[in-house]
């Protein structure tokens, strides 16, 4: 399993049913694939969808009804279409119950960075400073380092934030953490590794709570 | 009163210098025709404001590769490499606003207001002293209404009144620009006579309008780019 596929098959155990969520840019678009066709969820995405869903078959796929990121969805039963001071008047009404972000970083105390590197690649805030702080959780989704092996997990985000004490739990490639009063709690492992080399690749400071204790 | 123009007469009336408000989330409700003629006239010293910049060659990527913006007021631009280098070249000034702000500030200007209250972005580096608010005991920041000199926009079908209606996600800022502009020119490929909508469907009533241009039909850059699907 790729490293890709290992964040997103655990991120989509975090959507319950009946719940709207959104799902930002990069990795977090690509955990509706996972979703079985059935299940009871309404996928917002800030463009103006409410009740977004796969991508249509070829023939009946619309150049004019995309998500945020620009992939090709399709409307399930239901859906409504809506101009973008709606779809953000949704978003801070605190009417979604579930955001996944991704991270350039991501800190001990929940704080969020992922909009700006300066001089080198600032994509801009896009809806990400208004889902980071009206959404009722927030989840990360990211790599747990960088493409140079370091932490994105640091003990304070050194890039400028998108939301401080925003983020409820983080989903690495390697872990699964909760932002807590006492800092980042790791509930599970997603790979065998030693309580010792998951810290070594973590600049923030790790308590160990899994299941049945160190893989 | 016919609002119908011909595409090189509708831009002609666009100066150097202008304001600019362009719709359109990615490529759908991003008015190609009327931009592409914006490319060919080469008006310059442009300020855009657009949710994003399209992507390398297309939408107002053109007009900003072209060397005819000045300064892009927008809320993301991940998807266009290119234009985030000419920004850290200092070629092209970018403003970065969080998408529901920017939505806001276009919709209070076009409700004739001055400006709004928010705890958005208020412990950010966007926002500096001066924006602060005290009031009645609680800290706002104060966001500004946005207008524009001009909107170009997208319509699924018009008519010649200026009635508008969009489609699908291409309805996003259209309707917010199409009131906060002074001047806004529209192009649609569906131009019917009045009477052709059910009134409570129109999105933009007519009166926010001021030019319509026909489109003959919807060229490639309207459809499906293919490094978007999914295989």
């Amino acid at each position: 399993m790729s490293v890709v596929e290992r964040i997103l098959r655990r991120a989509v155990m975090e959507i319950a049913p009946g719940s709207i969520v959104n799902l930002g840019i990069g990795l977090p678009t690509q955990v509706m694939h996972y979703l079985p066709d059935d299940f009871d969820v309404q996928i917002h995405s800030e463009n103006g969808i409410l009740g977004a869903w796969k991508q249509a078959a070829p023939e009946q796929m619309d150049p004019f009804l995309i998500d945020a990121a620009g992939a090709y969805v399709s409307l399930r039963e239901g859906a409504s279409l809506f101009d973008s001071a709606v779809s953000f008047a949704m978003i801070r009404r605190a009417r979604l119950d579930l955001t996944m972000i991704g991270a350039f970083e991501v800190d001990a105390h929940g704080n969020l960075a992922n909009w700006k590197i300066p001089g080198k690649f600032s994509p801009g805030i896009g809806g990400a400073m208004e889902l980071a702080q009206k959404t009722q959780r927030i989840v990360v989704l990211t790599t747990h380092t960088d493409k140079h092996g370091k932490p994105k997990i640091l003990k304070t985000c050194r890039l400028p934030l998108t939301a401080k004490a925003c983020v409820s739990r983080i989903i690495s490639d390697l872990a699964v953490m909760d932002v807590t009063d006492q800092g980042l709690v790791v509930r599970e492992k997603l790979v065998e590794i030693s309580d010792a080399d998951l810290q070594a690749l973590t600049e923030a400071e790790l308590t160990f709570a899994t299941e049945g204790g160190t893989a | 009163m016919k609002k119908n123009r011909s595409l090189e007469n509708a831009i002609a009336a666009i100066p150097s210098g202008a304001v600019i408000m362009v719709g359109g989330f990615g490529n759908p409700g991003t008015p190609f025709s009327l931009i592409r003629e914006l490319v060919r006239q080469g008006q310059t010293d442009l300020t855009l404001i657009k949710n994003d910049a399209n992507e390398a060659g297309h939408g107002v990527s053109q007009l900003i590769e072209n060397g005819q913006v000045k300064k892009l007021i927008t809320t993301h631009i991940g998807l266009n490499k290119g234009v985030i280098d000419r920004m850290n070249q200092g070629e092209v000034e970018v403003q970065f606003h969080p998408q529901g702000m920017l939505a806001e500030k276009i919709r209070t200007a076009g409700a004739g207001s001055f400006g709004f209250l928010t705890d958005i972005g208020i412990d950010s580096e966007i926002t500096r002293p001066e924006d602060l608010l005290d009031w009645q005991g609680k800290t706002y920041k104060v966001e500004m209404a946005l207008s524009a000199d001009f909107a170009l926009l997208h319509a699924a079908r018009a008519d010649w009144l200026g009635n508008l209606v969009y489609q699908g996600s291409a309805i996003n800022f259209s309707p917010l620009m199409a009131m906060a502009a002074n001047h806004v020119i529209v192009e649609t490929p569906h131009l019917g006579a009045p009477g052709c909508f059910i009134p409570e469907q129109v999105h933009t009533p007519g009166a926010f309008v001021d030019s319509v241009v026909p489109l003959a039909s919807l060229t490639s850059d309207y459809g499906i780019l293919e490094h978007h699907v999914r295989r």
